[in-house]
């Protein structure tokens, strides 16, 4: 049922063999993601440090939001190998050689990463409580006891605390993203991938989702990737910004200097472009 | 009237025979069709293929052919002799969980690949995933086309007349002989056959109110009377965002 999870067996050149340097919890080397005929990563390089967060911006079929679903493991990759804690993501060890990942590989692999989805992809089949208890309990054998004080817990801290016996659909959209956001942290995740998480989202219900994650930047070292059009959020929270442009970094930078002095013309066409739309 | 009234036991015998044929049926077409379609919603082709062949295999086959293969042919061809309550129950069983095991498979590939890839984020287990995710919210889509199912098992056992079970049906055919009466004979088992749809009806209208609110939506308010009543055009089926 899941194309991620069916990737065929096949060795990788001896280029990517070469595992990342300390200082680094993701590094994708030389990433190729095809859809058909249509190149959506070409050959892409780039790294993220422990503790940084990081805004991925640029114009639609740019490719970022495919940089989070193949670190999500949502999606098979078709060249190179992602890294995530000094390991092969996306492949494994196998007589010293690296083969794609098995479904094996892959659950023991991406036990450090969470994601919080645009349409927030709550289980409507479970009150508010089970939609952040279930993972911890059931993925990572967490004691129901426990689950249940980090739901509390990060219910609390999303603004949530009474509506922990809801039904998400008893939620507003704002509502339910805040409680996607507790559902990927009660998993303790090192990274947080946020996929356009206020894209789906009524203009006034944006800034409840976003104070709250600005409250997690400044409180933990979670790392974060994140696809955004909120540019104010995104120079407020982030480390670096990465100009994606046809499946390759454009230019990237700290938010001061991509956001108040682009290089690249892209850049500064892209930025022209979200800035007089919102 | 009086003839209904004072033959009521007898008819009351048969349609317990019925409902017996029917529940058990149904029992095995529901294990039969989770199981298959289950199975034919993995990845695997060669499971897939099983599951497939399964499902044209029985689909294929009239169910009173099955039957009488079961009743007639089976002790020729093995030691066995099937009881023909047993017979009447595996052939319907396995006829009907051929139709069954499509709506699983079915249902569970119509839950969003949205609701599959929150799981994968939470590094759910497939079986996990199955059990907590994919078939709480299937199980809604499935009801409705389970009820329909049921009936047509229930109305099929009739068959099981012909090999001599004392179903509604052969209840109504003796009352025939013995009485002369036809209109009245299986008038009455016409009547039988209609309250046992309804209880039927009332009982799968129930699971399926219970599950839409278990997916927090809205059911429709009432009693008794709003059970027997189809849902309204507006009422959603089907996938759950």
């Amino acid at each position: 049922m899941q194309q991620s999870e069916s990737q065929s067996t096949g060795a990788v050149g001896a280029r990517s063999e070469q595992e990342p340097s300390n200082g680094e919890i993701v590094r994708f080397d030389q990433v190729v993601k095809r859809y058909g005929s249509n190149v959506v990563l070409n050959e892409l390089d780039f790294s993220v440090a422990p503790g940084e967060r990081v805004t991925l911006i640029g114009p639609s079929g740019s490719g970022k939001t495919t940089i989070l679903r193949l670190l999500m493991t949502l999606e098979s990759i078709d060249g190179g190998v992602i890294w995530v804690n000094g390991e092969p993501l996306s492949h494994m060890r196998r007589g010293g050689k690296l083969v794609k990942a098995n479904e094996t590989h892959l659950r023991r692999a991406r036990k450090s990463i969470g994601m919080v989805f645009q349409q927030f992809n709550l289980f409507p089949n479970m009150s508010v409580r089970k939609n952040v208890t279930e993972g911890p309990v059931h993925s990572l054998g967490v004691a129901k006891d426990e689950a249940n004080q980090r739901a509390e817990d990060l219910l609390d801290l999303v603004g949530l605390s009474d509506k922990i016996d809801a039904h998400p659909t008893q939620l507003s959209g704002g509502q339910q993203q805040r409680v996607a956001i507790a559902r990927a942290l009660a998993m303790r995740p090192q990274i947080l991938l946020l996929d356009e998480v206020t894209s789906a989202l009524d203009p006034e219900l944006v800034a409840g989702v976003l104070d709250v994650l600005r409250n997690i930047a400044q409180t933990t070292d979670i790392t974060m990737l994140c696809v955004t059009h909120e540019m104010s959020f995104a120079r407020d929270v982030s480390h670096r910004v990465l100009m994606f442009d046809e499946g390759q970094v454009a230019e990237e930078g700290p938010p001061e200097r991509i956001f108040g002095d682009p290089q690249e013309e892209r850049t500064k066409s892209f930025l022209k472009a979200v800035l007089e739309n919102g | 009237m009086d003839f209904f009234l004072n033959r009521f036991p007898a008819y009351l015998d048969g349609a317990l025979i019925t409902l017996t044929v029917t529940v058990l049926g149904s029992a095995l077409a529901f294990v039969l069709a989770m199981v298959v379609g289950i199975v034919g919603t993995l990845r695997n082709p060669a499971a897939r293929a099983v599951a497939t062949v399964y499902t044209e295999a029985f689909r294929g086959v009239a169910a009173l052919v099955l039957l009488f293969w079961f009743a007639y042919a089976v002790p020729q061809i093995t030691p066995y002799e099937l009881s023909p309550m047993f017979a009447g129950v595996l052939a319907l069983g396995l006829n009907v969980g051929a139709y069954g095991a499509e709506v699983v498979r079915a249902a569970i590939n119509a839950v969003p690949r949205a609701q599959t890839e929150a799981t994968i984020a939470l590094n759910m287990s497939w079986g996990r995933r199955m059990w907590l995710v994919l078939l709480p919210q299937a199980w809604a889509q499935m009801l409705p086309t389970f009820g329909n199912l049921i009936i047509e098992l229930m109305k099929a056992s009739a068959i099981v007349s012909l090999i001599n079970v004392a179903d509604l049906t052969d209840v109504a055919g003796n009352m025939r002989q013995t009485t002369g009466e036809t209109v009245l004979a299986y008038g009455s088992a016409m009547v039988m056959y209609f309250a046992i749809a309804q209880l039927l009806i009332v009982g799968m209208r129930t699971l399926e109110r219970r599950a839409n609110r278990r997916l927090g939506r809205a059911p429709a308010r009432g009693g008794l009377r709003d059970l027997l009543r189809p849902p309204t055009p507006g009422t959603k089926v089907g996938t759950a965002k």
